[in-house]
């Protein structure tokens, strides 16, 4: 497990899950023209898988690469509060 | 004596009066959509007039309004469709009507109001005056699969076009008779992400994610089928990603000429409208998501997709160039002009307001208090084909 990130920038990411990443899959993270991002959504998935996602984005799909915006080490951080519970 | 009757004859009068009498054409609505709140304003005042809670999960939501401009009937993302009084300043019904919802829209005659809708993908039509559902068409594109809808429009004679971003099709569903829908089908290209009406309610354009290209359906030529105008706008050159879909409607029809959205490009492409043909694309200085004209077509606004969300791009049709460049505030995430374009509102959802310019001489001329604002909705809505 990578080294959470500060407080302050802890926030940051929140608000960039809730509100940019909520264009597309809905600021609850319920869904929408992306998939949902839920704890029981995500269960089955790895959360190697979801931060590399995150990070490099996933090819074909409208998903893009968040790498210019954040770390390998944020991005891991994000997937596994995303399978836990996210911050509001 | 009889001056104090008459004193008190007219305080009678005064207590029985009841409200004000007032009109609905400069009223609207701000989307507030963390708190599941739409403040209600008045764009003569340029103030808000009431704030109404209680209306769920509001990111993404949008509004359409009656003809007479008194209900707005807000679309939420968790498949809520709520009806408000503008005048009465309250929600008359509230439903759930799926389980993730994208818009809607309401029929040339405004009596049915249809919800497009990711989850379970499709549309359903509702009574405009009860919000009873009357009929619903699943967006099946293969034997059990469901697209997500997007783009949905009103058309002539109770028709709805839209898109299936999962189908790569455009449709139009007929409600002329509302209970029994009927619908056709046209293959349209990879990935639709959202879909316009051109403002005469002739040409249905879906914007492709999946390629570059936008399909067009002939509204009044259906038989002859969707065709792609601006294919291959990349020129192979490779996209950026795109960090937010844009936004069509049929504002992006100024001067005979249609601005669109390039997906992946800091670029605003030119469409002859007469023609179909490319006519020039225009630098932006960001990924834009919606592309609007001024009611008079004189100007066109830019805003755009994160990172470059607190910039604005205003382009001037006649010199087909950005003239003015500016940061009103931060995640600027939508625009609305006043009926006749003199004034537009900006939403500056990381600042919690939204910002009011004067679209002549850029001049700021006030802002509003709103808690995350996105969406604002102008009841000028009500009369325009398309919305």
């Amino acid at each position: 497990m990578a080294a959470e990130p500060e407080t302050a920038r802890q926030k940051e990411l929140v608000h960039l899950v809730r509100q940019d990443c909520g264009s597309c899959h809905g600021m609850a993270l319920k869904g929408g023209l992306g998939p949902a991002l839920l704890p029981e959504t995500l269960r089955d998935k790895p959360a190697e898988g979801l931060a590399a996602t995150i990070y490099y984005g996933r090819p074909g799909t409208p998903m893009p690469p968040w790498k210019a915006f954040l770390s390998e080490a944020e991005a891991a951080w994000i997937a596994n509060k995303l399978m836990t519970l996210f911050p509001e | 004596m009889r001056l104090l009757l008459i004193a008190l004859f007219a305080l009678f009068l005064n207590a029985c009066a009841g409200p004000q009498l007032r009109g609905t054409g400069d009223l609207g609505l701000i989307i507030e959509r963390a708190s599941g709140h739409v403040t209600l304003v008045n764009t003569t005042a340029r103030q808000p007039y009431a704030r109404i809670g209680g209306l769920g999960d509001l990111s993404h939501a949008s509004a359409v309004y009656s003809r007479d401009g008194r209900y707005a009937f807000i679309f939420g993302r968790d498949g809520g469709l709520t009806k408000i009084d503008l005048l009465e300043a309250k929600i008359v019904k509230r439903i759930i009507q799926s389980g993730n919802a994208i818009g809607g829209s309401i029929s040339q005659d405004g009596r049915i109001v249809v919800a497009q809708n990711y989850t379970p993908g499709g549309i359903k039509a509702f009574d405009a005056d009860t919000l009873e559902l009357l009929s619903e068409v699943p967006a099946e594109f293969a034997p059990g699969q469901l697209s997500k809808v997007v783009g949905l429009a009103d058309t002539g004679g109770n028709r709805f076009a839209y898109a299936l971003f999962d189908g790569g099709e455009i449709r139009v569903t007929d409600f002329s008779n509302p209970r029994q829908p009927t619908t056709q089908r046209f293959p349209a290209g990879s990935q639709p992400y959202d879909g316009l009406v051109t403002p005469d309610g002739r040409y249905f354009l879906a914007g492709l994610f999946g390629e570059d290209g936008v399909a067009m359906l002939d509204l009044w030529q259906p038989e002859k089928g969707a065709r792609k105008i601006l294919e291959n706008y990349g020129r192979g050159q490779e996209k950026l990603p795109v960090f937010k879909m844009p936004h069509l409607r049929g504002w992006s029809v100024a001067q005979g000429k249609a601005y669109l959205p390039a997906i992946g490009r800091h670029e605003v492409l030119v469409v002859d409208v007469a023609t179909w043909k490319e006519v020039g694309r225009i630098p932006v200085r960001g990924q834009p998501v919606f592309v609007m004209a001024r009611p008079d077509g004189r100007q066109i606004w830019v805003n755009f997709a994160f990172p470059d969300n607190a910039k604005v791009d205003v382009i001037d049709t006649l010199a087909g160039k950005v003239v003015h460049a500016f940061e009103p505030g931060k995640g600027i995430l939508h625009m609305e002009f006043a009926p006749r374009g003199e004034n537009v509102w900006l939403s500056a959802r990381d600042d919690n307001k939204v910002l009011i310019y004067n679209t002549e001489n850029f001049a700021k001329l006030g802002e509003i208090p709103a808690e995350s604002p996105s969406g604002i909705f102008f009841t000028s809505r009500a009369v325009r084909i398309g919305f």
